[in-house]
C-alpha cells in the first residue's frame, strides 16, 4: 500500500511538466486554490503539522505502521468488484466498484482518520477533536481515538445530531463526546467553525482530525495522501483484472476526499477521464443544492480558497442535500483546481436521482450504497453509455447505506404519498 | 493640503501621538456594524465615541466567524438578519466620519465579503468612507500581499496580529509590512471567552517592543474596567469588544434596540475612565 507504492507520475509530464504530485506548491496552493487562510494563532501549529506530516510520509517505520493498521484493522485492500448486472442494465462500459464501503466503520473516512491519529501520536498530542456532518467521519474519528486511547470530542451541528441519531449513539458507545453546535445554521460548516474555535483555544495539546480534503494547508494534501490508498489499490487491481487502465473514474463530491483519493494516483494518466458528482439537491436551478463547483464561485472559507456557495455579499449560503455527507457549501481546493484546468469533469445528481440509483443498486447488485455514492451511481450509467461497450469504469462505492435507511424510508414514503 | 485633517495611516499615527503626549493608553472599542440594525448601529457608534472611545473597530458580519466567541457570533447573526452587508457597514462608516473627524476607524472582519466586493472596490470605498485601517482575521501575512498593497494605495493600513503562538522565529514575518499598529491577541482562543492575564501579556509585550516599531494594542479577553486599566499600564492601547457587544446583545434580545446605545456607552465610559486613570 504505502511501502510498495511506486508513485505513478512519470517524470516530465504534469502541470509543471505533468507532475501532479508536485501540487500543492510550497504555499499550499493548487493553482489559485487552497492556501492557509486562518487566524494568526493557527499559522504556527499548521506549519508544525505540515512539517510532521512531511517527516512522517518520508519515514518507512511510520508508513509500515500505517499499512499494518490499514490491512488488519480497516480490512484493506478493499475489493474491486465487477458490477455485472448494473453494467448490463446500463448497456455501456463495464462498471467496477471500488468497495470502500466494506472498510471498518463502513466508509472511506477511516483511511484518513487512521493516518491522522498516527500523526497525532507522533506529534505527542493527547486530545482529538473532529467535526462531522452525517456522522461517518465522527464515527471513524471516535473509533481511532478509542483504539489509541485518546479522548475525543466531535462537533456536530444540532440539526445533524437530530437527523443522524444512530451515528451519535455509535460515537457515544466508542467513548467520544458529541457536542451539538447551535451556532449559524447548526450543520456541518458550523461544526467545522466550532472545531476550529476549539483548536485555537487548545492548540498546545489538541490534534484536529479534519474529515475531508479541505481546510487550511496542509489538510487538503494530507487528507488526499491518506485517501490515495484507494486509487493506488484500484490501479493495481484493474491492471490485474483487465490488464489495462480504466477509461474513467467516477466518485461523489462533498468535500471530495473519496474522489481525490481515487483520482490522484491516475492524474498523470491523461487517457483516464475523471468525473466528480456533486449533490444537486432539489435541482441546481432551485438554489437548494450542495454543488459548489457546479453552482458556486470561488471564495475563502475554512482556511482555503475554493468554490463556495455564497451570495453576492460573500455570505456563505446553506447547502441542501438528502445526503448529510454531501451537505457542505464548499469543496476541497484540489477539485476546484482540477475543474479550472479541465483535468476532471464535475456533474451533479439530484436527491431524486440518487434515490433511484440507490434502489437500482440494491436490487441489481445486492448492495445498499450510502446516499453519497448513490449520487455517483446516478450519473455512472450515462458515462458508461458514452464510453461504450469496450470501456472500463471504476466507481468509488465509498460508503454503505445502513446509516441512511431511515432517511430513505422517509423519502420513499413521501414520494409514494405524492404519486397519483 | 498641509491644513487638511490627517486620514488613513496618518490619522492613526496622529491619535497615537496625541495619546503619547497625554501619557496614557488609548481605548479601542469593537462593535459589530449593523447590530442590531443599521440605524441603531449608527447611534451606538456615536454614543461610544462620545463616551470616550479613542479608536473604533467596526466589525462587518460574516456567516462563518471562525475566530469569534458566542457574543460576536450572535452580533453578526443579528446584523445579517437585519440585512447588513459590507456596503451597509461602509455607509455607517461614512456617516460616523462626518460626525467624528479625528477618531480612527478600523474595519474588522473576515476575508470573503471583501473578496466578494472586490479588494480594489473595497479599498476605494473604505477610503471614501473615511476608514483608516482594516483587520482581516483570516488573512495571515503569508496570504496578504495583494490586499495589503491595494489598501496601502488608498492610504489604509492593514493591521497585523501577533499571538502567543507567534514565536521569535515567526515575529519578523508578522512585522514585515505591518502598518498602523500591531494588534497583540493576548490569549489563544476566540474572542470574549477567557480572561487575559496582565502578567503574561507584560512578558510578551516586552519581547514585541524589542522588535516592533509600531504602537501595540492588546485585545481578546479584556472584559472589565479593572482589566482594561491593567493592560493600559503596559500597552499603547487596549481593545475591548465582546463585553461591549454583550451589552448591545442584551438590549437587542430584550427587544429594546433603543437601549443598545446607552448600555454600550455606559460601559465604554467606565472603560475610558479606567484607561485614562491607569497610569496616574
Amino acid at each position: 500500500m504505502y511501502q510498495d507504492a511506486t508513485r505513478p507520475y512519470p517524470a516530465g509530464s504534469g502541470p509543471a511538466g505533468n507532475d501532479w504530485s508536485a501540487l500543492p506548491d510550497s504555499r499550499g496552493r493548487f493553482g489559485d486554490f487552497g492556501g492557509m487562510f486562518v487566524a494568526e494563532t493557527l499559522v504556527p501549529p499548521l506549519k508544525a503539522l505540515e512539517q510532521a506530516w512531511r517527516d512522517a510520509m518520508a519515514d518507512p517505520a511510520f508508513l509500515a505502521g500505517l499499512d499494518a493498521f490499514l490491512a488488519n484493522y480497516v480490512g484493506r485492500p478493499s475489493p474491486l468488484y465487477f458490477a455485472e448486472r448494473l453494467s448490463a442494465h446500463f448497456g455501456g462500459a463495464k462498471i467496477w466498484f471500488k468497495r470502500d464501503e466494506l472498510n471498518h466503520t463502513g466508509a472511506h473516512k477511516i483511511n484518513n482518520c487512521l493516518g491522522q491519529i498516527l500523526l497525532a501520536r507522533r506529534m505527542g498530542k493527547t486530545r482529538i477533536i473532529a467535526e462531522t456532518g452525517a456522522g461517518q467521519h465522527g464515527v471513524a474519528s471516535a473509533t481511532v481515538a478509542a483504539r489509541f486511547g485518546l479522548p475525543c470530542v466531535v462537533y456536530m451541528g444540532a440539526v445533524d445530531v437530530e437527523r443522524q441519531k444512530p451515528n451519535v449513539f455509535r460515537m457515544n458507545l466508542l467513548g467520544a463526546e458529541v457536542r451539538p453546535v447551535n451556532s449559524g445554521a447548526a450543520t456541518l460548516k458550523d461544526a467545522m467553525n466550532e472545531a476550529m474555535r476549539d483548536w485555537v483555544t487548545h492548540v498546545d495539546d489538541t490534534f484536529y482530525i479534519i474529515g475531508t480534503a479541505a481546510g487550511p494547508h496542509p489538510y487538503p494534501a494530507l487528507v488526499r495522501d491518506f485517501q490515495a490508498v484507494i486509487g493506488r489499490e484500484a490501479r493495481t487491481q484493474i491492471m490485474a483484472a483487465e490488464g489495462r487502465l480504466p477509461d474513467a473514474l467516477v466518485a461523489c463530491i462533498g468535500g471530495g476526499s473519496n474522489a481525490i483519493g481515487l483520482f490522484h494516483p491516475f492524474l498523470a494518466d491523461e487517457a483516464v477521464k475523471m468525473y466528480g458528482i456533486e449533490a444537486a439537491g432539489h435541482g441546481i436551478d432551485t438554489g437548494r443544492h450542495a454543488a459548489a463547483l457546479t453552482g458556486g464561485r470561488p471564495g475563502v472559507l475554512h482556511g482555503n480558497r475554493t468554490y463556495l456557495l455564497q451570495d453576492g455579499d460573500g455570505q456563505i449560503t446553506e447547502a441542501h442535500s438528502i445526503s448529510a455527507g454531501l451537505d457542505y457549501p464548499g469543496v476541497g481546493p484540489e477539485h476546484s483546481f482540477l475543474k479550472e484546468c479541465g483535468r476532471a469533469t464535475y456533474l451533479s445528481a439530484t436527491d431524486e436521482e440518487a434515490l433511484d440509483a440507490f434502489q437500482l443498486c440494491a436490487r441489481l447488485e445486492g448492495i445498499l450504497p450510502a446516499l453519497e455514492p448513490a449520487h455517483a451511481l446516478a450519473r455512472v450509467g450515462e458515462i458508461a453509455r458514452d464510453i461504450g461497450k469496450d470501456g472500463l469504469i471504476i466507481m468509488n462505492l465509498c460508503g454503505r447505506g445502513d446509516k441512511d435507511i431511515f432517511t430513505i424510508a422517509e423519502a420513499l414514503k413521501t414520494r409514494a404519498g405524492n404519486s397519483p | 493640503m498641509n491644513t487638511a485633517a490627517p486620514t488613513g495611516f496618518a490619522r492613526i499615527a496622529a491619535r497615537f501621538a496625541a495619546l503619547a503626549a497625554e501619557g496614557r493608553a488609548g481605548l479601542v472599542t469593537y462593535v459589530m456594524g449593523g447590530d442590531p440594525d443599521i440605524a441603531h448601529s449608527g447611534k451606538i457608534l456615536a454614543a461610544i465615541a462620545e463616551a470616550g472611545a479613542d479608536f473604533i473597530e467596526l466589525g462587518f458580519p460574516f456567516t462563518d466567524p471562525m475566530a469569534d466567541g458566542p457574543a460576536i457570533q450572535a452580533a453578526g447573526q443579528r446584523a445579517l438578519a437585519a440585512g447588513a452587508g459590507l456596503a451597509g457597514i461602509l455607509g455607517l462608516a461614512r456617516r460616523f466620519r462626518t460626525q467624528f473627524p479625528d477618531i480612527p476607524l478600523i474595519l474588522m472582519g473576515y476575508l470573503n465579503p471583501v473578496l466578494a466586493m472586490g479588494p480594489v472596490r473595497f479599498a476605494r470605498s473604505a477610503r471614501e468612507a473615511g476608514v483608516d485601517g482594516a483587520i482581516l482575521v483570516d488573512l495571515p501575512p503569508e496570504e496578504d500581499l495583494e490586499i495589503r498593497e491595494v489598501l496601502a494605495a488608498e492610504g489604509i493600513a492593514l493591521i497585523r496580529l501577533a499571538t502567543p503562538t507567534t514565536d521569535a522565529s515567526r515575529l519578523p514575518t508578522v512585522l514585515e509590512g505591518a502598518a498602523g499598529f500591531l494588534y497583540y491577541v493576548s490569549l489563544t482562543g476566540v474572542t470574549g471567552q477567557k480572561s487575559a492575564d496582565a502578567g503574561d501579556v507584560g512578558g510578551a509585550l516586552a519581547a514585541l517592543r524589542q522588535a516592533a516599531k509600531l504602537p501595540i494594542a492588546v485585545g481578546f479577553g479584556v472584559r472589565t474596567p479593572e482589566m482594561a486599566a491593567a493592560i493600559a499600564r503596559i500597552a499603547d492601547a487596549v481593545v475591548v469588544g465582546s463585553a461591549i457587544v454583550e451589552q448591545i446583545g442584551a438590549a437587542a434580545e430584550l427587544g429594546q434596540p433603543g437601549n443598545c446605545a446607552p448600555r454600550a456607552a455606559a460601559l465604554v465610559a467606565e472603560l475610558a475612565a479606567a484607561v485614562r486613570n491607569a497610569r496616574l
